[in-house]
């Protein structure tokens, strides 16, 4: 059975198609990539899928369990930590997380129990007894996490997780997912973050304007719409045009200088036989090279063949 | 959901909100500034100036000021849910298998025993400027905990502002706006018989007067059994309508 089953979902907000007819079948047991932009519909599809909206049309199953006639007992089963980090800034880390097994229902000592190895497992033993409000922005996260596993959920929804986290606390982060995963949870993940869905996710699905509009591994979709790239750096600034006119041919397309960095960018297919005429070449031509390297495509090559636009959040500067 | 997990969820969410209080004594010593403020404006700046015959000025407002006090406290509900929802704390709480009418329970109740410490702190203010129970023990608990249940009840019209306006400082601005002059048009301060006619139809069946009607004869004598039921008709009015439409808010808070 897949963890989650989704066919022809739609929701309206009024008149406002947030969810266009979408289909979606996540396997149990992975990290399942929600990539897109903003609006692009990823927030309805968690909100739907953990019973707080009721889906204007259409059928959402979580563990078999219909998201609107089975709602009360799916809430058992999944977590979910949302956009903010939902924690109350009054309570210390243990009354918070205290708190969330008593709204599950555990019985007093186990809610202290799975505290203790909660804070433990996030690493916030030591700021236990400390009201939330003291806690850093990575602190706070790793709490929202932290309560959305009190129950030990099957299904685990992570909605743009990592949103304002500086680089440490994310990488931190994503190990903790990773293990949980490990532990075989399956966890939904959206995101607007192309290096965040490629570290992390087994499988992508690209969503836009509601609907899903490819997936698959982060390397299936990279190998399926992005092309390898050369990159040339040149000693001398003036030879760039000349680089880029001797190894005109030798590329599925015709090389470009980045009119801001300098770099020459050869689309090649294939690889070492290339490499070497192209060295060849610019030998002959005089160019000295002062690095050179081969790089796969990225998902934002991807993105960008697929919605025409560049990773989302350059997108919104 | 079994009353007993509908009533554990109601307790475990009522500690939520009272650790807050306990944590930041200053929330119930700021929302009384506003309340003793007024006690101490009408007691010495306009008490002078009204004269209510068989009445010290002083005994007539304090019963009044204790409405008054509750009423603003508990349009705090409507604030704190707002907060809830704009923190993401509603989200969590749908998510979880819960009680649904629990996370507004547990706020109502919370603000109503907060109510309790507010209610004691005016009675004790009231005493040091020459305030007295003129009625005995029994009728001045009366007192109180009418006005502690009406407190309640206007707590629920609050928790259903909250979550309509879903931002803290708009749910603090649309829980005064009708306050105020629900307040002030009523025998809170001043008897409604001084007030223009038109304005007197509508104060003497304001639940504010009749409740003050209430606690004040319950305080310092007079006749109790008609304001005290038409009161309590208020507060039940106020209840049947106001849960229900903030529990169906809260089901469909997005």
């Amino acid at each position: 059975m897949p963890a989650i089953e989704v066919k022809n979902l739609t929701k309206y907000y009024k008149t406002v198609k947030a969810i266009d007819g979408m289909d979606l079948e996540v396997p149990a047991g992975i990290i399942f990539g929600l990539l897109g932009p903003n609006g692009a519909g990823k927030t309805t599809l968690v909100r739907i899928l953990t019973t707080l909206l009721k889906p204007t049309a259409g059928e959402a199953k979580v563990l078999g369990l219909d998201v609107a006639a089975d709602a009360q007992a799916l809430r058992s089963m999944i977590g979910l930590a949302g956009q903010y980090a939902a924690v109350d800034e009054h309570l210390t880390g243990r009354e918070n997380l205290e708190l969330v097994g008593k709204l599950y229902h555990l019985p007093n000592n186990d809610a202290k129990q799975r505290a203790v190895e909660l804070l433990e497992q996030f690493d916030l033993m030591d700021a236990a007894d400390r009201p939330a409000k003291t806690y850093s922005g990575g602190m706070r996260r790793r709490l929202d996490l932290a309560a959305s596993l009190v129950a030990k959920p099957k299904v685990l929804f992570l909605d743009e997780p990592t949103t304002g986290l500086d680089p440490k606390s994310r990488i931190d982060l994503w190990k903790m997912i990773r293990q949980l995963v490990s532990k075989g949870t399956t966890v939904l993940l959206t995101t607007q973050h192309l290096e965040e869905a490629d570290q992390l996710a087994n499988q992508i699905a690209i969503i836009n304007h509601g609907k899903i509009i490819d997936q698959g591994t982060p390397n299936e979709l990279k190998s399926k719409f992005g092309t390898d790239i050369l990159e040339l750096d040149i000693v001398n600034p003036d030879q760039r045009q000349a680089a880029a006119t001797a190894i005109a041919g030798l590329g599925i397309s015709e090389p470009q200088v980045d009119p801001i960095n300098g770099y020459i960018r050869l689309p090649i297919r294939g690889s070492t036989a290339i490499l070497t005429e192209v060295i060849r070449r610019l030998d002959l031509a005089g160019i000295e090279v002062k690095d050179i390297l081969q790089r796969r495509p990225t998902l934002d090559d991807v993105f960008l063949k697929l919605t025409g636009k560049h990773e989302p959040e350059v997108d919104n500067l | 959901m079994s009353l007993k997990w509908t009533i554990s969820d109601i307790f475990a969410m009522s500690d939520r909100n009272l650790i807050r209080y306990l944590r930041l004594p200053q929330l119930i010593v700021f929302s009384s500034i506003q309340p003793v403020m007024f006690l101490l404006l009408f007691a010495y700046v306009f008490g002078g100036a009204i004269k209510i015959p068989g009445v010290d000025y002083i005994d007539y407002l304090i019963p009044g000021i204790i409405v008054q006090t509750v009423i603003f406290g508990s349009m705090q509900t409507g604030v704190g849910l707002a907060d809830d929802l704009m923190h993401g704390m509603i989200d969590r709480f749908r998510s979880l298998p819960m009680s649904r009418s629990a996370v507004l329970a547990g706020r109502t109740l919370a603000d109503g025993i907060r109510n309790i410490f507010v209610i004691i702190l005016m009675v004790i203010v009231g005493y040091l400027i020459g305030f007295q129970f003129q009625n005995g023990l029994g009728n001045a608990v009366g007192a109180l905990l009418l006005a502690l249940i009406l407190g309640f009840a206007f707590s629920w019209i609050a928790a259903t502002i909250g979550l309509m306006v879903k931002n803290t400082e708009t749910a603090q601005v649309a829980g005064f706006i009708w306050v105020f002059p629900l307040i002030f048009a009523s025998s809170l301060f001043v008897p409604v018989e001084t007030m223009p006619n038109w304005l007197q139809a509508f104060a003497h069946v304001s639940p504010i007067t009749v409740s003050v009607n209430a606690v004040r004869a319950m305080s310092l004598g007079g006749e109790i059994g008609e304001p005290l039921l038409k009161s309590l008709a208020w507060i039940a009015a106020i209840l049947v309508v106001f849960i229900p439409l903030a529990v169906s808010r809260y089901r469909r808070s997005v």
